[in-house]
């Protein structure tokens, strides 16, 4: 790539910081340059996180038709999976699996609550209603 | 308590953690694409049954935490690296380390490193960077991608050091011991190292998934994807691809070049020909590798998408993959002097 070429598109990024890039100068010598960001990367983050919110919506939809417990949302919410979930509560993966079911989710006494609120950054209050407030 | 300390923007975290933290005990002549030669950074690899974020799992460099070791061990400089089993364990052994004025490289996990914007907030585990101080409840940070220093609470910095999943940091840190000269007969040799073990590990590694020929399998079975996933997974697929290729401060365009300067840099130690002609067959193949992600950005939008547009993102891997191959050949055959 050569310096002219660097983008400087509008980024995520590009509050926080400019990227410093490698490129190659008229006699074709390296250095390093700053970038504002690329829309192809943008575009591409943009594509994941429209997947992510479409999962989360399609998530809150299956709980509120009971066909699963709120962990399912904040599973993806908290962009997490059942492996990540276990990690981060120190149950068992088998365990995480049974506790999307309604009916397990409803039994679960306070104490494995507040292990699920605390894996997702949320209150018990928060995680049984899906309503959480982010800053 | 302030460690005197200074902060470089680097492309990727680990080179910057590394040179940083090197430079800091007199390591004066590297520079960020030396350390990621040395430690011979440039890899591929597609793990097709192991997924990330629901995506394929895909690097476009050495494994985490290779770089520093690599560097530190051709260069012949004592480390210390540590992994806790709690807390504060983790906590008490970095302050410990602060008051005695040393910086600290620690491996984070992304998710909760609350001066990225949201955006960037993955579970990703293997991100690095320096803890340089600390004063009161905040923690001095000097994070390689970022134009300045930050900081971070002792809750955020703990947060961080402990989070889960795969490759998780489990409070690991790092850092060289002792002010030691390295010499430039040392450079010399760690140089010539580095580029025979990256020869190795992308002509030889074993199976189709690794290397140069990994990077055509992966070209191969992209041309399935439409087919095999459908449009909108493959469009998803291919994003993850480019995400993975052009991360803040990776980038599979971006470590092509950073390889590219690190051939010429090599040149000033060894002044073989060769090394600078080869340099510019990895900065054709980093703009193959952005003309590619620039296909892939076609049709993730939606913009194109027939059968057709895939074959020609699964053809410009195997340009990719054959320029590649040549420059590591080339790599191989040269001559050393000393």
């Amino acid at each position: 790539m050569k310096k002219e070429e660097i983008p400087q598109d509008d980024g995520a990024l590009n509050k926080l910081t400019k990227e410093v890039v490698y490129a190659v100068d008229g006699s074709g010598n390296y250095s390093t340059e700053l970038s504002t960001g690329w829309d192809v990367k943008t575009k591409a983050l943009d594509a994941a996180w429209k997947d992510i919110e479409q999962r989360i919506k399609n998530a809150k939809q299956k709980v509120l038709k009971n066909e699963a417990s709120p962990i399912l949302y904040f599973i993806e919410l908290r962009l997490m999976d059942v492996g990540l979930v276990a990690a981060y509560t120190g149950f068992w993966k088998w365990t995480v699996k049974q506790h999307l079911k309604p009916a397990a989710f409803n039994k679960l006494p306070p104490k494995k609550l507040q292990q699920y609120a605390d894996a997702f950054n949320v209150t018990v209050a928060e995680l049984k209603t899906m309503n959480v407030h982010e800053d | 308590m302030k460690i005197e300390f200074k902060h470089l923007q680097a492309a990727h975290c680990e080179n910057g953690v590394t040179t940083n933290l090197l430079k800091g005990v007199g390591v004066n002549k590297l520079t960020e694409p030396l350390t990621f030669g040395i430690g011979s950074g440039l890899f591929f690899v597609y793990v097709p049954l192991l997924k990330i974020n629901k995506g394929p799992a895909i690097a476009f460099r050495t494994l985490p935490g290779h770089i520093f070791k690599r560097v530190c061990k051709l260069l012949d400089i004592d480390v210390v690296r540590k992994k806790f089993s709690n807390e504060q364990a983790a906590a008490d052994f970095l302050d410990a380390c602060l008051q005695a004025g040393q910086p600290v490289g620690c491996q984070v996990g992304v998710y909760y490193l609350t001066y990225f914007p949201k955006e960037y907030r993955f579970h990703f585990n293997a991100h690095n960077l320096i803890v340089y101080g600390s004063e009161g409840d905040n923690y001095f940070i000097s994070d390689p991608v970022m134009e300045n220093v930050t900081t971070l609470s002792k809750y955020e910095l703990e947060r961080v050091r402990f989070a889960k999943g795969p490759l998780a940091p489990r409070g690991q840190l790092y850092y060289p011991t002792k002010n030691t000269i390295v010499t430039d007969e040392q450079l010399r040799s760690a140089i010539k190292l580095g580029i025979k073990r990256n020869v190795r590990d992308m002509l030889y590694i074993p199976g189709p998934v690794a290397g140069v020929s990994g990077i055509a399998y992966t070209g191969k079975k992209i041309k399935k994807w439409k087919d095999k996933l459908g449009q909108q997974t493959a469009g998803l697929y291919l994003a993850q691809l480019v995400r993975m290729q052009e991360e803040i401060g990776t980038g599979g365009g971006g470590f092509r070049y950073i390889y590219g300067a690190f051939l010429q840099e090599a040149h000033a130690f060894h002044p073989i020909d060769e090394l600078l002609e080869i340099s510019k067959m990895f900065t054709e193949s980093g703009d193959k590798w952005r003309s590619a992600a620039v296909q892939a950005a076609g049709i993730y939008k939606g913009r194109i998408g027939s059968q057709a547009d895939f074959d020609v993102m699964g053809d410009y891997l195997l340009e990719i993959s054959e320029i590649e191959k040549k420059a590591f050949q080339a790599l191989s055959k040269i001559k050393w002097n000393s």
